[in-house]
């Protein structure tokens, strides 16, 4: 019985880092989008749906694994883990087509290139924190996670400059005030991405350590 | 759980070894605290010494030849396992139940009133309300009242166990330890007797050995796991089964091993 | 897009372990044999059952056909007399009912007692198995050997048979058989009734006397009912003992006394018809009561759970 729950437990694994690589890739496609073109930005709206019918099919696949081996200590972590992991790839899919349908508009505007907000220096950030976090899971390093937990506060900051920023060009240019606020809503994305990267290493805290560290001020790395 | 101020610790077990005839040695230096009116679930593999770690507390063992137990169970700071313990006392202070439901060979009514009868002096009136309340109290009145005069061996497997549980408490005992109750019993009956032993919290304090884990999980305040005669963790059960420290702890209650 | 991996339930392989290795069915075996076997063994068994439930049955009927004639209410209160003359068996029956009941009063309180000790106390010590030996010891021992001892050590130095020393003799064969089944009936008393009982703190003794044995009660009993039964057909030891007596039981303590094995013994041995056929009779009422006590000891004391 023991093999087969592993087995199980492995599969459903190798299926939620699946998922997490179409998230993923989701989520380039849709940074890429930003200052391209709006057909890109489409395909990746239209790709979420399937990945939401595999978040849904990874969370019976867990509560069924619960129900039939209701299982202790490492394997409740991990299942918990990849249930809410699970949960929070969605949300960066979720993201991914968010920032996808702003795209589709600001692919549209017709602004300056000296105008147009860089986000690329947030999202790498946002990015690596995301690629880390997933990499704590699989390969089991706590103080990895707790390491990224630590980097959410920089792209908050990052997030509150491009704040600022809309706020001074929405005076200066109302009349480019649709493009500034897609631009405000595209960073808040990303910096719920970073949140999500942040829940996940928090997940992965939890799994390797069996300690809640969500809601606290200060962590030690 | 933390927050609530430490409770008393009824019984402690220092040191604790335990040898059968011709000196094979079953417990190994076990320390264990047992707090008053908790649940203390004592989990591990057949064979690790949970039941023998648990017949020390009411010196059960003494009915075997050469069954030896050295070091100190203290129940309220005493040591039990002074040769000079009157046993009759200790075992009225400390109620057991068995893994097999052991009721005695007579009516429902005298297997409750003999407890009773024996260690109390009460009028013919005072006995019948006890019997009544300690049925009561094992979950039992409503289904044997219309046959308290029926033998306790005619009441099926459940009900046995039951009346066993009401004998016990019935000579208010401090601490009740219970040797895999609910193995020789159906789900069902088992689950009722799970609710019995979380109301009895209240009045007593309860040691359980089980090899059922959920059983532990569900109905414990702190779990000890043994393995080959040594305490390897005790804990507060929420964390032994989120989160256990050692790692054999990990492997048992995960099925890895046992 | 690429399509999101998602196994199929039914493609999943089984899990890690050692394959299933499948060398595929061999040719079977004729059963034959072996129904013949299980054939033989049937019919064997049927035929030594019949075998022995016919002779059982066969001796049933004689007695019954040959004592029937003998049988009438005078015949079981009248007493005993010689060739030629009216009489019964009375004084025999009531001589073997007073000394069966004797022998009872003698063996059974100290082979309980014995019994208890060696299934409570005694368990493996050196003197719980000795006794163990010398009452297995005393079981196989003839019957005939007890009656000269006992006429050696008591009818002997009396100066005459009596009654008692009858009752004696057959103790001693009682003792051995009720104290091993008392000890075999609380042996199978399970330890965790021992240990409930202890762990409400009883005294050893309450225990023993208020639990276990009235656990075992039932297996008890019938154990005393039937070496009761087996020693009330018992001659050999009456022989010298009781030996016999043309009179009511009134000299039980220091005369002889009369009973039924002994009166069966001596009439069938005679030449007059009317004697055997009084024997015959004897026969049919001892083999009653043995045949009564036996059912009530196996039907009444059955252990019951309701």
């Amino acid at each position: 019985m023991r093999d087969r729950f592993n087995f199980e437990i492995e599969s459903l694994k190798q299926r939620l880092l699946d998922l997490a690589t179409s998230a993923d890739r989701a989520l380039v496609r849709a940074i890429r989008a930003v200052d391209g073109t709006a057909e890109d930005a489409r395909a990746i709206i239209a790709n979420d749906a399937s990945i939401d019918a595999e978040e849904v099919s990874i969370e019976e696949e867990c509560l069924k694994l619960m129900a039939l081996y209701q299982p202790v200590a490492g394997d409740l972590r991990l299942l918990v883990t990849v249930l809410k992991v699970n949960g929070e790839i969605e949300r960066v899919a979720d993201m991914a087509s968010n920032i996808a349908a702003r795209a589709i508009d600001m692919a549209e505007a017709h602004v300056e290139p000296e105008n147009r907000f860089d986000f690329a220096p947030m999202l790498e950030r946002a990015h690596k924190m995301l690629r880390g976090s997933l990499d704590a899971f699989v390969c089991h390093r706590s103080d990895l996670a707790r390491k990224i937990i630590l980097e959410d506060d920089a792209v908050d900051a990052l997030n509150a400059a491009h704040y600022a920023n809309a706020r001074d060009k929405l005076l200066k240019s109302p009349a480019q005030a649709s493009y500034i606020l897609d631009c405000v809503t595209v960073s808040h994305c990303i910096e719920r991405i970073a949140d999500i990267a942040t829940n996940i290493c928090e997940d992965v805290v939890y799994l390797e350590e069996g300690q809640i560290v969500r809601h606290q001020k200060r962590i030690e790395a | 759980m933390d927050t609530q101020q430490e409770p008393k610790i009824k019984i402690r077990a220092r040191k604790l070894s335990f040898f059968y005839e011709g000196g094979h040695q079953a417990l190994f230096d076990n320390d264990l605290d047992i707090p008053e009116r908790q649940i203390t679930a004592v989990i591990g593999p057949s064979g690790c010494g949970k039941s023998t770690h648990l017949r020390t507390y009411n010196r059960i063992y003494s009915l075997h030849r050469g069954q030896r137990a050295e070091g100190e169970v203290l129940l309220d700071g005493e040591n039990i396992l002074d040769p000079k313990t009157d046993l009759l006392t200790l075992r009225r202070r400390v109620g057991m139940i068995f893994q097999k439901p052991t009721p005695f060979p007579m009516s429902v009514f005298d297997n409750v009133a003999y407890p009773l009868r024996l260690h109390f002096k009460l009028s013919r009136k005072e006995i019948e309300e006890r019997v009544e309340a300690a049925l009561q109290g094992a979950s039992l009145w409503d289904e044997v009242k219309d046959q308290l005069r029926k033998s306790g061996l005619a009441l099926s497997g459940g009900q046995q166990q039951r009346l066993c549980i009401a004998r016990a408490i019935a000579a208010e005992p401090e601490v009740l330890l219970m040797d895999e109750p609910t193995s020789a019993i159906d789900p069902v009956a088992t689950l009722k007797i799970e609710d019995l032993v979380l109301r009895l919290r209240e009045r007593f304090t309860i040691v359980i050995v089980t090899h059922n884990m959920q059983q532990a999980a569900r109905i414990s305040d702190r779990t000890a796991f043994f393995y080959k005669g040594r305490i390897i963790e005790v804990g507060p059960t929420q964390q032994i089964f989120t989160a256990p420290k050692e790692k054999k702890t990990e492997e048992y209650i995960t099925g890895r091993f046992g | 897009m690429e399509p999101i991996s998602k196994p199929i339930v039914g493609e999943r392989t089984a899990p890690t372990g050692p394959a299933l290795i499948n060398l595929g069915r061999p040719p079977y075996k004729t059963l034959f044999w072996r129904k013949l076997q299980d054939n033989l063994v049937q019919v064997f068994s049927v035929a030594a059952l019949t075998l022995a439930v016919g002779v059982m049955l066969w001796i049933l009927c004689t007695i019954l056909v040959r004592g029937s004639e003998a049988l009438s209410w005078d015949f079981l209160t009248k007493l005993t007399a010689p060739h030629g003359f009216e009489g019964g068996i009375g004084n025999a029956l009531l001589g073997t009912l007073y000394i069966t009941l004797f022998a009872a009063l003698i063996a059974v309180p100290p082979a309980i007692c014995a019994g208890i000790w060696l299934a409570e106390f005694g368990k493996q010590s050196f003197l719980a198995d000795a006794l163990r030996f010398s009452a297995n010891v005393m079981m196989g021992m003839p019957s005939i050997v007890v009656g000269l001892f006992v006429y050696m050590i008591l009818v002997a130095p009396m100066g005459a048979s009596s009654g008692l020393a009858g009752s004696v003799s057959l103790a001693i064969l009682m003792f051995p058989v009720v104290m091993r089944t008392t000890e075999d009936m609380l042996m199978m008393v399970p330890d965790t009734l021992r240990e409930s009982g202890l762990a409400l703190g009883l005294t050893r003794c309450r225990v023993t006397l208020q639990i276990i044995c009235k656990a075992a009660r039932n297996g008890m009993v019938t154990g005393v009912l039937l070496a009761v039964a087996r020693v009330s057909g018992e001659t050999a030891p009456l022989l010298f003992t009781a030996q016999f007596a043309q009179t009511w039981p009134n000299t039980f303590f220091n005369g002889p006394t009369a009973s039924i094995p002994v009166l069966i013994n001596n009439y069938g041995m005679s030449n007059f018809e009317d004697l055997q056929t009084a024997g015959w009779g004897a026969s049919l009422v001892i083999a009653v009561l043995v045949l009564s006590i036996n059912i009530i000891a196996r039907v009444a004391f059955r252990d019951k759970k309701h």
